[in-house]
C-alpha cells in the first residue's frame, strides 16, 4: 500500500529538531533510518501530520569511548555498530546481538536510536541496553535528562520518553575486565525478529556464578530482567541441577505473550532452553579467556 | 490534506535529475513512476521482502522503506545503472548458467544485494552468502542456484585477484 498524505520537514539541527518537536507535539513524528515506522505508514497503521526528519542533522551519530562509558549518538545506523572496533572491544554483547538485528539492508538505514526509541519487545537493542545497564539521553526545548535502562522501558512501544524530547545518546558502561556476555535468539528466518531470546551479562569465578543479569525479550511486553532465575544460580557451582534450578526459577519471572511465532508455553520453553545453552556458554567462555 | 511537494534533485545512475514530488512518495515509486526505470520491484512494501533493493550512496537499501525526498542530494544506482556500467555481469552471466532466476521477480533485488558482497572480494563461506541474502525472498528458486552463481561469481573473482 501507499503511506498516507502527511507533511515533512528536514531538521537541521537538533535545536531545529527540538523546536519543531515542541511546536508540532503530537502531529509530528520522528523518522531516523524509517525502517520500523515507513511499514507502518506504507500499511496505513499510523498517520502523522507531520514527518520530522533527523537524518541530516549533524552531530546525532558517532561512537566515542568516555572514560569507561561507550557513548552512541541515536542516529548511529545499525551498521556502524555492528563495524565498530570500539564496540567489538568495549561492548561485546552488543557486538554478538547485531548480526540478529535484522537483515543487510536494513542494518544499513536502520538505527540504534530509533530501536530503543521504539522499544519493541522482541528487539535486540533493547535487552543489551538494559542487560548492561546503560542510560537514554533525551533532550527537549526545555533541556536535557538521563533515564537509566530500568526506568526507561514502560511497555509494548511505550518508553519514559516524552513526545517533546529527542533521543540523542546511549551511554554504556565498557566491560570491565573479566565479564562475560553471552547474547542468544531464536527466529524463524535470520534476521527476523526474535521468538525468544537473551542477553546475558556474568562475572564468574570459578565455576560459580558471582554476579549475572538475563534480560529477556521476545516474550514480554517490554525487555525484562530475571531475578528469581538469577537467586537460583548465585554463589552455586554451576551443574545440572543448579541450571534446572534456574530454569524451573524462570517460569516466575516470565509469563510470555503468545503471538503468531508461538504459544505462551512455547516461548517459555525456548527462554528456559536459551538460559541453559546461555549460561553454559558463559562458563566456557571464564574458562577460555 | 492537500498532497505536499518539495523539490529534489539527485542522482540517478549517473545522471543528474531534478522533479518534484509528492513528500508521501517512496523512492521506487519515484524510480518506475518519474524516472521509468522498471527495474526495482515492488514485492511487500513493508520492508520484508528485499525485491526493491537498491545502492544509495554506495550502500544497499530497502528502496520501499525511503522516501524519495529523502534521497535529495544523494547517488542513487538502480539494477539498470549496475548493467550498464558492467558491474555484474560476470553476476547476471552466472544466474543465467546456474538458472539462478525462474519468474525473475526477485533477481533485481538479489543482485544489488550480492553486489555488496562481490565489491571488495573476499573469501567467504555458502553459510555468510545465505546469511547476505536472508533479506531478499524468492518464491521460485529455492535459494540454492542463486547461491551457486554468487557463489561461482565471487570464486572467480578471487581468483583473477
Ligand atoms: C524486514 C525487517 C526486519 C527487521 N528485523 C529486526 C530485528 O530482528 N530486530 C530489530 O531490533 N529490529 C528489526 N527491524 C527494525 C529495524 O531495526 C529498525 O531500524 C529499528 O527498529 C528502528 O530504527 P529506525 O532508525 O529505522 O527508526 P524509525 O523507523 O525511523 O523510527 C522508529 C520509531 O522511533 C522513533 N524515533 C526514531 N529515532 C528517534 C529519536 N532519536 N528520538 C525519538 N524518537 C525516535 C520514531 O518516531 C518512530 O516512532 C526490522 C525491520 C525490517 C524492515
Ligand atoms: S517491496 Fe521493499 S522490501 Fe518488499
Ligand atoms: S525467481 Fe521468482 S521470486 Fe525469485
Amino acid at each position: 500500500m501507499k503511506a498516507p498524505k502527511f507533511n515533512y520537514v528536514k531538521a537541521e539541527s537538533r535545536s531545529h529538531a527540538l523546536q519543531l518537536l515542541d511546536e508540532l507535539g503530537e502531529d509530528g513524528r520522528i523518522i531516523a533510518g524509517g525502517q520500523s515506522l515507513m511499514p507502518t505508514l506504507n500499511m496505513r497503521l499510523s498517520q502523522p501530520d507531520t514527518l520530522i526528519d533527523i537524518n541530516k542533522i549533524p552531530d546525532l551519530g558517532g561512537i566515542t569511548l568516555d572514560g569507561n562509558i561507550v557513548r552512541i549518538g541515536a542516529l548511529t545506523r545499525h551498521v556502524e555498530v555492528a563495524n565498530s572496533p570500539v564496540v567489538a572491544e568495549h561492548l561485546p554483547l552488543i557486538a554478538e546481538a547485531m548480526p540478529h538485528v535484522a537483515h543487510h539492508a536494513v542494518r544499513n538505514r536502520g538505527t540504534i536510536g530509533g530501536s530503543v526509541a521504539l522499544a519493541d519487545p522482541a528487539a535486540e537493542m533493547p535487552a543489551c541496553v538494559l542487560a548492561l545497564g546503560g542510560t537514554m539521553v533525551v533532550e527537549s526545548v526545555n533541556g536535557s535528562r538521563e533515564i537509566a535502562a530500568e526506568d526507561y522501558f514502560h511497555g509494548l512501544y511505550e518508553t519514559a520518553r516524552e513526545t517533546n524530547e529527542l533521543l540523542v545518546e546511549l551511554r554504556i558502561p565498557a566491560k570491565k575486565t573479566g565479564d562475560i556476555s553471552v547474547f542468544m535468539e531464536l527466529a524463524q528466518r535470520h534476521g527476523d525478529y526474535a521468538m525468544a531470546g537473551l542477553a546475558c551479562v556474568a562475572r564468574i569465578n570459578g565455576n560459580a556464578f558471582e554476579g549475572l543479569r538475563l534480560v529477556y525479550f521476545g516474550s514480554e511486553d517490554k525487555p525484562t530482567l530475571a531475578s528469581k532465575a538469577v537467586s537460583a544460580v548465585i554463589g552455586q557451582a554451576w551443574s545440572e541441577e543448579c541450571k534446572e534450578a534456574a530454569t524451573k526459577a524462570l517460569e516466575d519471572d516470565l509469563d510470555p505473550m503468545a503471538n503468531l511465532q508461538g504459544s505462551s508455553a512455547m516461548k517459555l520453553h525456548l527462554q528456559k532452553v536459551l538460559t541453559g545453552r546461555a549460561l553454559d556458554t558463559a562458563i566456557e567462555r571464564a574458562e577460555a579467556a | 490534506m492537500s498532497e505536499a511537494t518539495m523539490e529534489i534533485s539527485l542522482s540517478v545512475n549517473g545522471e543528474q535529475v531534478a522533479r518534484t514530488v509528492p513528500v508521501r512518495q517512496h523512492l521506487v515509486d519515484f524510480l518506475r513512476t518519474e524516472m521509468g526505470l522498471t527495474g526495482s520491484h515492488l514485492g511487500c512494501e513493508h520492508g520484508v521482502c528485499g525485491a526493491c533493493s537498491v545502492r544509495v550512496d554506495g550502500a544497499v537499501v530497502r528502496g520501499c522503506l525511503m522516501l524519495a525526498v529523502q534521497a535529495d542530494g544523494a547517488e542513487v544506482v538502480t539494477v539498470e545503472g549496475l548493467t550498464q556500467t558492467g558491474e555484474v555481469a560476470d553476476l547476471q552471466e552466472n544466474f543465467v548458467n546456474r538458472n539462478a532466476m525462474q519468474c525473475g521477480y526477485c533477481t533485481p533485488g538479489m543482485l544489488i544485494t550480492a553486489s555488496e558482497l562481490l565489491r571488495d572480494p573476499k573469501p567467504v563461506t555458502r553459510a555468510e552468502i545465505r546469511d547476505h541474502l536472508s533479506g531478499n525472498f524468492c518464491r521460485c528458486t529455492g535459494y540454492h542456484a542463486i547461491v551457486d552463481a554468487v557463489e561461482m561469481t565471487l570464486n572467480k573473482r578471487l581468483e583473477e585477484g
